[in-house]
């Protein structure tokens, strides 16, 4: 075991693996984070907690993520290149560790003019893949990445974001080797919604060999409305949405859209628990937390292993 | 080059209102030839300056003059002469240049009138790109010649990130994605080997002021 946690240990024991998301407030309610948390308790393996994702200043990842734990679910802790030096990082890994945290999740994170601050200043003093292996070298050679010695270093199961959907898609295949190469230990996929598009690439990491090196959660979210569809279609960078699907959620009538979104999730989940290479599903579903619990009974990832 | 732009019109006459005579010094080089501080645009902000001034009811006397670099100390003292004449000095030339003259003339207020903006190059007349951020470690010999610090808007060394759309740059849909174009550019070179290992964690060289000497002027410094 590299981390001992939880999500590790499903994934160790050959379990499909099925992940949650939550995204924290943008203020100080410890309650709004917990009222999420409750429609996700036993009904993942682990939660992403993101951070000041779309660039937008929320609650630190770190301090949502002690509050899952206090509230017995299992953290992610998201951790984008955007905000921090290597400085910070190495401190909040350490701190976070401390307090019970066994995994992260490495990103490059959306640039700042997308966010509440546009004009800030944006670190970038590493990279997301050089995240990584800093990450892995705290914890293989419990070493800081100046060289320096690690008291008790921390033991966590490294994670990162793939996208398969985003140009040049013969490049995206070699980012996952990279990836491999500086070290992650499973990978959490963009929304997939182009299902050819996803099978080809999963294809070639197969043929490449390297989901024997890496666990890879495909990345679901359930379209919610035909507004929301549209709006990942054209304004969401690197997300791909074939017309097909919205015509599909157009031609089922306004109010079973939902519905019909979550069948359309459940059908893909089907797909990912057969399609080799697919260790699992991050369940990414945004301001919809409480639905959780009926996508995972109807997705039939239920109950969740114990190990 | 050094490219900068002039700084807004209203920043300047703010910048001189409680003067009465100054000299605005332009600068031959960079500033000169990306069309922003030479002796042209010296004449063109001292005609607009004297006319807002004078329409104000508080008349300015400019003195104009355009050295052949800013940045060097041997062409600074070509205003030995003239700058007890005037009460402050507006410079055109790039930041560095404008620093020299304030060194140069430590008794006399410099103020800038543009604001140097990149090192770049010039892609037609009057328009310029953004090229290179100085960083002090150039990789332009694996990255097929694009450099990722300066177009890349995550200033990322082992990309392309997940953002790229269309071939373009997640912040605009016209800013093309530097390490879209590196992997093209590398494909077309069967090169593509040199993006494939992973870049370590760069040793920045750009984070405290820099001093520079070329290796066969040691000896002179020495001696001082």
């Amino acid at each position: 075991m590299k981390s001992g946690s939880n999500l590790e240990k499903v994934l160790e024991a050959g379990h499909f693996a099925f992940t949650g998301e939550l995204g924290p407030p943008r203020g100080t309610s410890a309650e709004e984070v917990r009222e999420k948390a409750q429609h996700l308790k036993g009904m993942v393996d682990m939660v992403n907690i993101t951070d000041n994702q779309t660039a937008v200043v929320r609650m630190s990842s770190w301090a949502a993520c002690l509050i899952l734990i206090q509230e017995g679910l299992e953290p992610n802790f998201q951790m984008v290149c955007r905000d921090r030096n290597r400085l910070a990082m190495q401190a909040d890994i350490l701190g976070a560790y401390t307090h019970g945290v066994r995994n992260m999740l490495c990103l490059s994170g959306d640039h700042c003019m997308f966010g509440d601050h546009p004009d800030a200043m944006g670190v970038f003093d590493i990279d997301s893949i050089q995240l990584i292996n800093m990450v892995k070298t705290m914890r293989d050679e419990g070493k800081f990445q100046s060289g320096g010695d690690i008291e008790d270093p921390p033991k966590i199961f490294i994670g990162a974001a793939a996208n398969p959907f985003a140009e040049p898609y013969e490049w995206r295949v070699h980012r996952l080797g990279k990836k491999i190469n500086a070290g992650v230990d499973f990978i959490q996929t963009q929304c997939i919604y182009n299902m050819d598009r996803f099978r080809k690439w999963v294809k070639q990491a197969n043929d490449m060999g390297l989901t024997e090196k890496v666990y890879i959660l495909a990345g679901v979210t359930p379209m919610k409305n035909v507004g929301m569809a549209r709006y990942m279609q054209k304004k969401v960078p690197g997300i791909e949405v074939p017309e097909e699907l919205i015509d599909r959620l157009k031609g089922v009538g306004k109010k079973k859209v939902a519905d019909e979104g979550i069948k359309i999730a459940c059908e893909q989940i089907e797909e990912f628990k057969e399609m080799k290479g697919v260790h699992g599903v991050h369940m990414m579903a945004i301001e919809w937390e409480h639905k959780v619990p009926e996508i995972a009974e109807r997705a039939k990832v239920l109950p969740r292993p114990k190990v | 080059m050094i490219v900068a732009k002039r700084k807004p019109f209203e920043e300047i006459k703010t910048m001189l209102k409680d003067y009465k005579k100054v000299l605005t010094v332009g600068c031959g080089t960079c500033v000169a030839v990306c069309l922003v501080g030479g002796e042209k645009e010296v004449g063109i902000l001292n005609a607009e300056l004297s006319m807002a001034r004078k329409i104000d009811g508080n008349p300015i006397d400019l003195g104009a003059t355009t050295l052949e670099r800013q940045c060097d100390m041997e062409f600074l003292d070509e205003l030995e002469n003239v700058v007890d004449e005037y009460e402050a000095l507006l410079s055109m030339a790039c930041g560095a240049g404008i620093q020299f003259l304030a060194e140069r003339y430590p008794n006399k207020p410099v103020l800038p009138a543009v604001d140097t903006t990149f090192i770049g190059a010039n892609r037609d007349v009057g328009w310029y790109e953004e090229k290179c951020r100085s960083c002090g470690s150039c990789v332009l010999g694996w990255t097929g010649g694009i450099c990722p610090v300066t177009m890349c808007a995550k200033g990322l060394y082992n990309g392309p990130c997940g953002g790229t759309d269309d071939g373009n740059c997640e912040i605009h849909k016209d800013q093309p994605c530097a390490w879209f174009m590196i992997y093209e550019r590398l494909a077309a070179q069967g090169r593509l080997d040199l993006i494939m290992e992973f870049q370590p964690i760069t040793a920045w060289q750009n984070q405290k002021p820099r001093t520079l000497v070329q290796p066969g002027y040691e000896k002179r410094e020495e001696a001082g």
